[in-house]
């Protein structure tokens, strides 16, 4: 009972912001409506038995990345933006679409919905042990080599500094 | 259902104990660094209310409480209140995971002393959260947004320098922070706090700075933790004579309370991480003679001590050391601390690899 009152509160104040982040007009505003959404999913990470899924997304997404979001709008000192009347384009194709993708997916949940297996609290294993389990032992190899992948992309990002600062 | 009620009334017990302690530790706080550091100045520092100027805090909160609370025109209303309200609420947050004694034994209740901790299903063992200092690195870093949106949203280039210098310090300083806590998780093998103090129990040697060879990595925590609380020496977010005031020129009356309030809470926690992590948290001698209640509380005494402790180096070094200039700040923290965090994971990890 408690679980799905926390999954509701959580669940509004998630789709809450994120539908803030896109009416808000000024960035630092959307920024903090992201940083609300990021906070609220790690909550329902959280509300799954994910806690070390929940604590990481709200240590590197609402903590590093968010921040580095804050950072640049307030050094491009960014004001607020100026609102096109909307393409002819994205109202045409855009309203149907969303339907039509809000139709799939109630349909696939609601209707093909009977093949799930609800678990309790504690019975779905996500702690910081098991996923290291899977990380250092089933996955090494994807896990080493998507670091070696994100190394070089901090080490063309300094490339790219290094040519900006020469000229 | 008296179960779910004991639990409740027990949980907000100790939420308000830790409160009202907190509040008026971070009051006292600063009243003995004004103290302190008046006598490393050989002046007598607060004085004349009360006995010591121990009513100081008294007065000063009465002060705050009375001044005009006024807002700068062409401030970012929301934001510029929100960001006081940030940063307090995360600094007393961070307070609810620090484990600070054992279990404690009231009429037929037994219950940890610690906000977040519980007692196991058999009723003899506690445990807290199992990634409670996850948790406590998550607080920190969003606390980085009280700081940042308060000069941003003050409308003052002023306050707008400070909040740059103090985020950019601040996410500079949490990587060697995060890194030097490392060592520690790898020999307690456990994110949660209170087994990290379990396993230390028993004699100083048991402590992860002497037993486990962490002393590297406790001097790194002490450095980032400095510069994580904008303290002397890495106070360049609110030098006095560049910036004014730093983040907070803009704000008045209350809303400065507020971040003041922050500031302390936030060196309390980082002293109280600190004895948790380093210095084996409340463990110490506690003789079997003493009637139950006192065997418990000695504990906490123990871990305030520690606490203590921390918070006068804080302020020794605040009266020793001058202040650090921007550039040496950063490339102290980037090209000394972090690969020293780096080579202290790399040795304690082939220790404990050697070690089996």
């Amino acid at each position: 009972m408690l679980h799905l009152i926390l999954f509701a509160i959580f669940g509004g104040i998630c789709a809450g912001a994120a539908l803030n982040m896109v009416v808000q007009k000024h960035p630092i505003n959307s920024a903090l409506s992201l940083i609300v959404v990021m906070v609220s999913l790690a909550m329902l990470y959280m509300l799954l038995g994910a806690e070390f899924v929940a604590a990481v997304q709200i240590i590197v997404y609402a903590g590093a990345i968010m921040v580095l979001f804050v950072f640049v709008i307030m050094l491009l000192n960014a004001g607020e933006e100026e609102h096109t009347k909307g393409s002819r384009v994205a109202m045409i194709f855009g309203f149907p679409s969303l339907i039509i993708g809000a139709g799939v997916l109630v349909y696939t949940l609601v209707l093909k919905g009977g093949n799930t297996v609800s678990l309790a609290i504690g019975q779905f294993h996500g702690r910081a042990e098991d996923i290291s389990d899977l990380l250092f032992k089933n996955f090494l190899l994807p896990f080493e080599v998507t670091s070696v992948l994100i190394l070089i992309a901090i080490i063309g990002a300094v490339l790219l500094a290094q040519k900006g600062g020469a000229e | 259902m008296t179960d779910a009620l004991t639990f409740i009334l027990t949980a907000v017990v100790k939420v308000l104990i830790t409160i009202f302690v907190l509040l008026t530790a971070v009051a006292y706080t600063v009243w003995l660094e004004r103290k302190v550091v008046g006598r490393m100045q050989n002046r007598w520092g607060p004085s004349r209310v009360g006995p010591f100027g121990l009513l100081q805090p008294l007065a000063d909160g009465l002060k705050f409480i009375f001044k005009e609370d006024l807002t700068p025109p062409y401030v970012h209303q929301f934001v510029y209140i929100l960001a006081p309200m940030l940063a307090v609420i995360m600094a007393l947050t961070a307070i609810a995971l620090v484990p600070i004694g054992p279990t404690i034994t009231i009429g037929h209740i037994t219950t940890p002393i610690q906000i977040t901790g519980v007692m196991d299903a058999n009723g003899h063992d506690s445990s807290d959260i199992g990634i409670g200092l996850l948790i406590l690195l998550g607080i920190t870093s969003i606390s980085v947004y009280g700081v940042s949106l308060a000069g941003w949203s003050s409308n003052s280039k002023y306050s707008l320098l400070g909040s740059l210098r103090a985020s950019a310090q601040m996410v500079s300083y949490e990587i060697a922070l995060g890194l030097s806590l490392v060592g520690v998780l790898m020999i307690s093998g456990t994110f949660s706090l209170r087994e990290i103090v379990r396993q230390q129990q028993g004699g100083f040697w048991h402590w992860n700075i002497f037993g486990g060879f962490q002393f590297v990595a406790f001097f790194i925590y002490i450095m980032a933790a400095y510069a994580e609380t904008n303290r002397i020496p890495f106070d360049l977010p609110e030098a006095e004579t560049e910036l004014v005031a730093g983040y907070h020129t803009e704000y008045s009356a209350m809303k400065f309370a507020m971040f003041f309030m922050a500031e302390y809470a936030n060196m309390i926690t980082v002293a109280c991480v600190a004895s948790v992590i380093f210095l084996g948290g409340w463990s110490g001698p506690i003789p079997s003679f003493l009637p139950p209640l006192l065997q418990s509380l000695l504990p906490v005494f123990y871990f305030l001590l520690r606490v203590f402790f921390f918070i006068f180096l804080y302020i020794w070094i605040r009266g020793t050391l001058p202040r650090f200039r921007y550039d040496q700040l950063m490339a102290f923290g980037w090209k000394f601390l972090l690969p020293l965090a780096i080579a202290n994971i790399v040795i304690t990890a082939f220790v404990i690899a050697v070690r089996g």
